[in-house]
């Protein structure tokens, strides 16, 4: 059996689908994954993502820490609230892990809030508590939090109205509402980030176990439609964002991956683990990069299909059907270079496929001339 | 609980077999494998006249989290494919068993039929699986 998040058996009254995912047992949909889809591209949805790993990172050495650890510079970071995404990487230079910082303040030394990806956090706990072995920095793992992500056009608005409850504790909503993207508040006992995986307007939320599956029911009671990881995947597919795991991974540098404008190579002082290794990647010039494809013919792209392209083979990272778009889109790891058209192995058939730059999708609307 | 009619055929496979007066039998999958499965947006229908045996890959249907094969319940002859399913093939999450047909088949041991699994022991199937 799994691991379970503290809204398991809410979603097992909704009737989800459950699957294992990274060692969790979490639901992938609960009716129809296209209409789950479609509500957070239209209206709103709420997914729980309280399986991915939040770690507090304080103490004067905490902002040093960071900037060894991260290939994005921490010190883009400086008022309280703001936000940052960026690769974790090993020292030849592969992406150990994709994460946000948030920075929360200043008292008795700088205080930091990380959010990994749940398959890869006792991992990402053991490397990060490695490099902090001769730090004055204290680690603390938020365990006892429970992490909702309230997705789509009318996030703002339903959340207005989960916060006029007043299960937050003291703290004006008003606060949380008029943040700006990549920017969070803490609001009693509730930490509310206005980041997302949709390519929509969201809100992400940690809150104390016990509020979440009272907020969650809350935002069904208000037309807030449950959404599993199946809704999740093709969401972010679709917003071009990368998964862990399946387009990027330890063996693939950031550049390969679709992530250099999450490389902060200036200032050149900072000696970031893997820099190194990045500079020598830099020098010669990538060999491959990712791209998106919208497929021509009909069928569906998936993870592990051949590319072939004129400079050469690559392969699919992440295939779905777009229900946006109401067509196959992938994201692919292919020769630098490659634009036009290609063809991808589907099965043994040849199916044509355009080579595109993501997103597909931003707030609703399709970004692909058809 | 998933919805398994008593007047057809099934496999361990999750396919449903029907006789047609004509002596054709036709092909889908169950209500549970759709309900698996999920929204279904691509099926990859045999062409006409292609000759299967049995438990052949017979069609791929596809949904948005994956793909999977259906497989021929009987040997036989491809006599007729589902058109409908190329434009709509979210049918066979709505109608499984009706207007979500796959193909029909010319067996060429109608016999054969016999060892198919009733709606009873199908049934077993899925609760051995856990439904």
């Amino acid at each position: 059996m799994g691991r379970r998040t503290p809204l398991f058996d809410l979603h097992h009254c909704l009737g989800a689908r459950l699957i294992d995912f990274g060692g969790w047992e979490m639901p992938v949909n609960y009716g129809s994954q296209i209409e789950e889809h479609h509500a957070v591209r239209r209206s709103a949805g709420v997914f729980d993502v309280s399986h991915m790993g939040i770690l507090d990172v304080r103490g004067p050495d905490a902002q040093g820490l960071l900037e060894v650890l991260i290939a994005n510079d921490v010190r883009k970071l400086r008022s309280r609230g703001k936000a940052l995404y960026s690769c974790m990487l090993n020292p030849s230079g592969g992406v150990l892990d994709d994460l946000i910082v948030y920075f929360l303040g200043e008292d008795s030394g700088p205080r930091f809030r990380v959010v990994v990806n749940a398959g890869t956090r006792d991992r990402d706990l053991a490397w990060i508590r490695e490099q902090a072995r001769e730090r004055n920095v204290t680690l603390t793992e938020r365990t006892e939090l429970a992490l909702i992500a309230l997705q789509g056009p009318a996030a703002a608005e339903r959340l207005r109205e989960l916060l006029a409850a007043g299960r937050h504790g003291p703290g004006d909503p008003e606060r949380a509402l008029g943040l700006k993207s990549f920017e969070a508040e803490t609001l009693g006992s509730w930490f509310i980030a206005r980041t997302g995986y949709t390519g929509e307007d969201g809100f992400e939320i940690a809150m104390p176990s016990a509020d979440a599956p009272q907020a969650w029911r809350a935002l069904n009671a208000r037309g807030v439609a449950s959404c599993g990881l199946g809704a999740r995947d093709t969401l972010r597919l679709e917003a071009g964002m990368n998964l862990y795991g399946q387009d990027m991974d330890e063996s693939t540098h950031p550049f390969e991956s679709g992530l250099a404008w999450t490389v902060a190579l200036e200032p050149g002082g900072r000696r970031f683990i893997g820099r190194s290794a990045l500079e020598a990647v830099l020098a010669e010039g990538s060999k491959r990069e990712l791209v998106g494809l919208v497929l021509e013919d009909r069928g569906v792209l998936r993870a592990h299909q051949r590319v072939i392209a004129a400079g050469g083979e690559g392969l699919v990272t992440s295939g779905t059907f777009s229900p946006t778009l109401e067509r196959s889109i992938a994201l692919a790891r292919v020769p630098a270079g490659t634009r036009g058209r290609v063809q991808v192995d589907v099965r043994g058939k040849a199916l044509m496929a355009r080579v595109v730059k993501p997103p597909f999708v931003r707030h609703g609307r399709s970004l692909i001339s058809t | 609980m998933s919805e398994i009619p008593g007047d057809l055929r099934y496999t361990k496979t999750h396919e449903w077999v029907r006789v047609l007066p004509d002596g054709l039998v036709e092909v889908g999958i169950t209500d549970h494998a759709q309900h698996a499965l999920g929204d279904l947006v691509f099926v990859e229908v045999p062409e006409a006249g292609r000759k299967v045996a049995a438990r052949d890959p017979l069609a791929v249907v596809e949904s948005v989290k994956a793909a999977s094969d259906v497989y021929s319940p009987l040997a036989g002859e491809v006599m007729a494919v589902n058109g409908g399913l190329a434009s709509e093939p979210e049918r066979i999450n709505r109608e499984p068993y009706a207007s979500g047909w796959i193909a029909r088949l010319r067996p060429s041991d109608a016999a054969a039929l016999s060892s198919l699994l009733s709606a009873a022991d199908y049934g077993k199937v899925l609760e051995a699986e856990g439904e």
